[in-house]
């Protein structure tokens, strides 16, 4: 059953020195605040996993907290560059960064047999792309029933996924809805899970289309109000697109980012 | 295509003639060509930036019933003004339908059930391949960093056919691509069923200066198109490899003044309607 901490325990208990972490939300629902407290407690040597690193892996890879990263598309949506993300790919500033790049298609299937616990997935795609060359968890499988050759992608199994979602009850029982992007798949693929949410609720009332996560499958939720800014929450929030562009020349430049990263994150709790 | 006549009112297309300013950017005539080249397609998987600037204005224009798809996971999206990012909440909010990241990718692109994949890209070569992952920039410096693949790939596997938009310059159009990322035609006739891709590939490249179509025999990307006040050399000048032109290279129509209307009215988050 998932526990009610706050996010400074969660973060402490849940994500160690050198995990594998994956901290999903494709452009909505992304758990900001967790990864501003991953930064403030000093968590380093992770992997980090997600589709789009967006401006909240740019932060983390910016404040040298990633060894590697697990991707499919590296840019500031509509705006351009993570040039933290370059830096550090270009650079190795603030430090190395290794990849392991992919297509979306390939990310969204690997979380799918990670949450299967099948070792890999298979799909019609990388045909004739390069990718393949440079990733070695891209290969080719015969389909024992037709003969055709398909590419197969291993499984994402994250010891930690951290999503924010709109609503808990006070039994820890998660409800997320508008882009559901990979959540339930990235969250049901890991070892341990934390919740960030909008608010907690005595009783959760049925959302058309939402994705409820059980009590059970979660191991602990946090009440952060606002917790995926300048990301959002439909129903509470909207998109912080002004943030987005904002964002551009203070992480063009190294000193920039980190006076911002101080202010906005070191030094705020 | 290939004349002036049909020109906006307003004067615009009459200072076409004599090659006066008009009151179009090169963006707006890319913009409103890509826009064009959506005629007779039903469902369309919509890449940021240029494509979805594009889509968005056939469907506020031509072509009504559109069902734009983005790679969130929105089927039907019908947003009043350009969304910056594929994950605005307004797409979701639109939509006919909203599902989740593996559903969109595996139920509807990869099953073939999607028209037109539109795109846009870094670099293409003469077989519209496409690389949107790193740019050599030589011995001594290390590999300039694009965004990555995102879903472009499997989408120009996937769709019936794919329209592809982007600025033309030498950087855009190269002799040999540093990366393939995204398979357009391979290296020539036969490399997509080769590869086993389902769809037909691109179909067109509309840039900034006109536009570019595969030959059906060799694959290539010829130039068909030029857009008003553009010379053939000029494009020819601005391609990275030895560009082939077309017989009879026709003119685009010059932008209507509804489609300069709806595509402005999109851009500033007004309603065109209004």
């Amino acid at each position: 059953m998932a526990e009610i901490r706050s996010l400074r325990d969660a973060v402490a208990e849940l994500i160690h020195d050198g995990d594998t972490v994956a901290m999903e939300g494709f452009t909505h629902l992304i758990p900001f605040a967790a990864a501003h407290e991953i930064i403030r407690q000093g968590i380093t040597d992770l992997t980090l996993v997600r589709m789009t690193p967006d401006v909240i892996y740019d932060q983390l890879i910016g404040m040298g907290v990633a060894r590697r990263l697990v991707f499919s598309w590296g840019g500031n949506p509509g705006v351009g560059s993570l040039h933290r993300f370059r830096d550090a790919v270009e650079n190795g500033w603030p430090r190395p960064l290794e990849l392991d790049e992919h297509s979306h298609a390939g990310m969204a299937n690997r979380y799918v047999a990670g949450a299967s616990r099948l070792p890999f997935a298979v799909l019609r795609g990388y045909r004739g792309s390069d990718l393949p060359e440079r990733s070695s968890t891209i290969a080719t499988v015969t389909c024992p029933f037709t003969g055709e050759e398909l590419a197969a992608v291993a499984a994402v199994n994250p010891d930690v996924t951290v999503i924010h979602a709109q609503r808990a009850d006070r039994e820890g029982n998660v409800q997320l809805w508008g882009l559901v992007g990979v959540q339930k798949e990235a969250a049901l693929a890991a070892d341990r899970v934390l919740v960030t949410v909008e608010e907690i609720v005595e009783k959760l009332e049925p959302t058309p289309d939402a994705v409820v996560l059980p009590s059970w499958a979660v191991t602990a939720v946090a009440h952060v109000p606002d917790g995926a800014h300048p990301s959002y929450a439909a129903g509470y929030s909207v998109r912080d697109n002004e943030f987005y562009q904002a964002w551009d020349p203070i992480s063009r430049d190294r000193e920039a980012f980190l006076a911002w990263m101080r202010e906005h994150v070191l030094e705020a709790s | 295509m290939n004349d002036t006549t049909n020109a906006a009112p307003g004067g615009a297309g009459s200072d076409v003639a004599n090659g006066a300013a008009r009151d179009w950017t090169p963006d707006e005539l890319m913009t409103v060509n890509a826009a064009r080249a959506l005629q007779g397609s039903r469902t369309c998987f919509v890449g940021i930036g240029l494509p979805s600037a594009a889509a968005n204005l056939a469907r506020r224009t031509s072509q009504p019933d559109l069902v734009l798809i983005y790679e969130s996971g929105t089927l039907g999206s019908k947003p009043t003004r350009l969304p910056l990012s594929i994950g605005d909440g307004e797409l979701a909010d639109t939509a006919d339908a909203v599902v989740s990241v593996p559903e969109i990718f595996n139920y509807w692109l990869q099953a073939g059930r999607i028209d037109v994949g539109f795109l846009g890209a870094a670099q293409v070569d003469r077989y519209a391949n496409i690389n949107t992952t790193v740019i050599d920039r030589g011995p001594d410096r290390p590999e300039g960093r694009l965004p990555g693949a995102g879903g472009a790939p499997e989408i120009a596997a996937s769709c019936r056919k794919v329209l592809m938009v982007l600025r033309h310059s030498r950087r855009n159009f190269v002799e040999k691509l540093d990366f393939v990322t995204t398979v357009g035609h391979g290296s020539g006739p036969g490399d997509r069923a080769r590869l086993g891709l389902l769809g037909q590939g691109p179909v067109a490249v509309i840039t900034d200066l006109g536009v570019l179509r595969p030959d059906p025999e060799t694959a290539e990307l010829v130039l068909t198109e030029i857009h008003p006040g553009v010379a053939v050399d000029q494009v020819v000048e601005a391609t990275g490899w030895k560009l082939r032109v077309a017989d009879a290279v026709g003119v685009t129509e010059p932008p209507t003044q509804a489609e300069l209307a709806a595509l402005r009215a999109l851009k500033s988050g007004g309603d065109p309607r209004a």
